[in-house]
């Protein structure tokens, strides 16, 4: 060997000037599987995509169109870092659907909902403090966390979501280590990725053990109008956390399920004070929302029978929810289970005892059959037994050939598992630090 | 003059094709700006595609299966369209790990013993049995891969005979054959060939050097997490012995145009054959752009001296 002076090449001249909230974001075989996940000959139960297609284009199309030519210098211009003051007066209307009656001045109008989480996010924690989330939890408000530098909790669920006991267990326990409990971020309503609702009372228990520790509660409700069936609301859609708590919830909505996401409009209804930080975040992080975006919202909201529109997508969720269901009730191996969601677009799945549904993967890739292995609504790198399937997307007898050639994938791994008694686990973590668009 | 690169396919090296793609396309407009070049994904409509525009040259960059294993080049060639790269026979060869490395020894080269096995033995046989005559006849530590495959998908290094098991499940979610190699200890380099007509010729040595230190596909593709020395930091006989390696196997294997050898150099300098590529990565961070940088060849004036070569062949 010929010994050199110089350093070699990383192909990178940056590689030591990054943060260290940085290190985490590498190449994946995950990400590179779902690159293949994208192409039509794939059953994609990967996705959270809404069915965009519903939608009356047409009437959409006439929106817009009327939009920039009657009010374009304006849509086209900067707008107010809070949000459009006539699109804020329809958010209320819109929420009190789940029964909250907010003010116009304490709603903040945010490039989809996962801006305001980041902007929370940014407002509240230091790097270090703990904020308590669900076991598994929405990858991307993980991935806004980890960005942050939180020390992020898990706390388990049952078949009423979060439980209150384990809550405050944990957070008990946070502080015994050290940690400043921050706060608590829930999916109240047909939940990301566990498709598992919280009944009133649940409800009522959760916030009472935030208020007891005096922990801010987050309260992210991007599907809380999407309910089919009853999960203890009668025919309304389940009443919001934040309906009952003006001072210690924010509350995080979206059009991106009930309208377009596309459009990237969200919004968070804060206390005043919280509200006022948010704004200024909010103007150092984008300056503004895209007034062209929501004025198309607005202008949607005011001339389309939304409510109506909303029906036409539960149906389609509903029937497309029952065609996995059924799916899985014909095809699925003996010692898989899943729950039922009554609403929204996710069932959790658990493997047969021994089998790690990332291990799995790149045999249902080939199988051309797509889902989210379970690790990545988890930053401890738990939940290999798990894995999301979402069923908002494909169509019905698409959904079906999906589960029929997602169960034979899981048979020859029950075969492997059984010549090898393992499973094979990954060199690298598969975390939430980077959401791709399959994991929304 | 038309040219269609062709990039992604259903493989789950799909991402990396395209990015091989759009980095040559681009390449290849820069050195050629009178020559048309587009883009294409492997679809239902490919050859439809292909016959209304009778592209006078086919760039095939589609990694793993389907790409390296001669399937698409022999559909060109029934269409009767020139492409770069090698005949779809040579392709299957080179693509099997296990084909390529018997035909190397053959040919003289070192590789590192192995064996091959499908799942259905461990199942037919017993794994535990097998596992330990396994360590018992080849040692450890081990390279445990699918024998079809490129990127570093479903590959491990295994220094524990309880690990075994895990990193043959982790191969087999890739392919139906795993290859257990005796892992060779030493510096890792790849050496890229190209044979514009003239015979093949050895580009720069790219020794390899991860954080991690596996080079996975991470490492493979994450810029920064992988230090590169090119040319690799090997005395003049070792850096000849590992060119001569990459020449041989690409004779050995009948392939043409270019390739990339993979190897271990051994802390006696002797090269170790792991692995040949018949369609190498060429993204940001891949070897072969690292080697033609290194040996002032621009990679648009070569890839068109390569359609030159295809089109006079065809």
């Amino acid at each position: 060997m010929v010994p050199v002076t110089g350093p070699g090449n990383r192909l990178d001249p940056w590689i030591n000037a990054y943060a260290s909230r940085a290190r985490g974001m590498t190449a994946s075989e995950i990400r590179a599987l779902f690159a293949v996940a994208s192409r039509p000959e794939v059953v994609s139960l990967a996705g959270g995509m809404p069915y965009v297609s519903a939608l009356n284009l047409d009437a959409l199309a006439d929106t817009v169109s009327d939009l920039v030519r009657n009010q374009g210098a304006y849509a086209l211009q900067y707008g107010s870092g809070q949000g459009d003051i006539t699109l804020r007066d329809q958010i209320g209307e819109v929420m009190a659907e789940v029964g909250i009656n907010a003010h116009p001045d304490d709603i903040v109008v945010t490039t989809g909902s996962q801006m305001a989480l980041d902007l929370v996010t940014r407002v509240f924690c230091d790097p270090g403090d703990a904020v308590f989330v669900e076991a598994p939890s929405y990858v991307g408000a993980l991935g806004v966390f980890r960005a942050y530098e939180c020390t992020v909790i898990h706390v388990p669920m049952d078949d009423q979501g979060l439980q209150p006991g384990a809550l405050d267990e944990a957070i008990t326990a946070a502080r015994l280590r050290g940690l400043r409990p921050k706060m608590i971020y829930t999916i109240p309503s047909f939940h990301n990725p566990a498709g598992i609702t919280q009944g009133p009372a649940r409800r009522h228990e959760i916030l009472s053990v935030a208020q007891r520790n005096g922990l801010l509660l987050l309260e992210d409700d991007p599907y809380g109008l999407l309910g089919f069936d009853d999960v203890g609301f009668g025919d309304k859609p389940p009443r919001a956390i934040r309906a009952d708590d003006a001072d210690g919830v924010v509350y995080l909505g979206s059009f991106s399920k009930t309208i377009a996401s596309g459009l990237r409009v969200g919004w968070a209804v804060a206390p005043h004070g919280v509200r006022e930080k948010l704004v200024l975040a909010a103007e150092a992080a984008v300056l503004c929302p895209s007034n062209y975006a929501q004025m198309t919202i607005s202008s949607y909201l005011s001339t389309q029978p939304w409510r109506q529109q909303i029906k036409v997508f539960t149906e389609t969720y509903r029937e497309r929810r029952d065609a996995l269901l059924n799916a899985l009730d014909q095809h699925m191996p003996v010692g898989t289970t899943w729950t039922t969601p009554a609403g929204g677009f996710y069932s959790w799945l658990t493997l047969p005892e021994g089998l790690d549904a990332t291990a799995m993967l790149p045999r249902a890739i080939a199988a051309l059959v797509a889902y989210v292995p379970g690790t990545g609504f988890y930053v401890d790198g738990s939940g290999r037994q798990h894995m999301r399937l979402s069923y908002c997307y494909p169509e019905p007898d698409r959904i079906t050939e999906g589960v029929r050639r997602l169960a034979g994938v899981i048979e020859d791994e029950l075969q492997l598992s059984h010549t090898f008694g393992t499973s094979h686990t990954l060199t690298r973590p598969e975390g939430p630090a980077t959401p791709a668009p399959d994991l929304q | 003059m038309h040219i269609v690169v062709l990039s992604g396919g259903l493989s789950p090296e799909r991402d990396v094709s395209l990015r091989s793609g759009r980095r040559v396309a681009e390449a290849l407009r820069a050195s050629a700006p009178d020559w048309e070049i587009s883009e294409r994904d492997i679809d239902a409509n490919l050859l439809d595609h292909l016959a209304s525009i009778a592209p006078e040259c086919v760039i095939p960059l589609v990694h793993g299966s389907a790409g390296e294993d001669g399937a698409i080049l022999d559909v060109l060639r029934c269409l009767q369209v020139a492409y770069v790269g090698s005949a779809p026979d040579s392709c299957r060869l080179a693509f099997d790990k296990t084909v390529a490395k018997a035909l190397v020894r053959r040919a003289g080269l070192e590789t590192p013993e192995s064996i091959s096995l499908p799942h259905s033995t461990f199942r037919e046989l017993g794994a535990g049995g097998i596992i330990t005559a396994l360590v018992t006849k080849l040692g450890l530590p081990l390279m445990i891969k699918p024998t079809r495959g490129g990127s570093a998908l479903g590959a491990s290094v295994v220094h524990r005979a309880e690990d075994i098991p895990a990193a043959l499940v982790g191969a087999f979610a890739y392919c139906d054959v795993a290859l257990i190699e005796r892992f060779i200890i030493g510096t890792e380099v790849a050496v890229g060939i190209i044979d514009t007509g003239t015979g093949p010729r050895a580009l720069p040595a790219v020794e390899i050097q991860p954080d991690s230190g596996f080079y996975d596909y991470a490492a493979r593709y994450t810029a920064g997490t992988t230090e590169f020395f090119v040319p690799a930091r090997l005395d003049e006989a070792t850096t000849e012995a590992a060119a001569q390696v990459a020449v041989a196997a690409h004779t050995a294997l009948g392939l043409r145009d270019w390739s990339r050898a993979d190897m271990i150099i051994d802390t006696h300098g002797v090269p170790w054959f792991l692995e040949v590529n018949v369609a190498p990565g060429m993204t940001e961070t891949s070897l072969v752009p690292q080697a033609l940088s290194a040996a002032n060849i621009d990679m648009g004036d070569i890839m068109r001296e390569l359609v030159n070569a295809a089109i006079a062949r065809q």
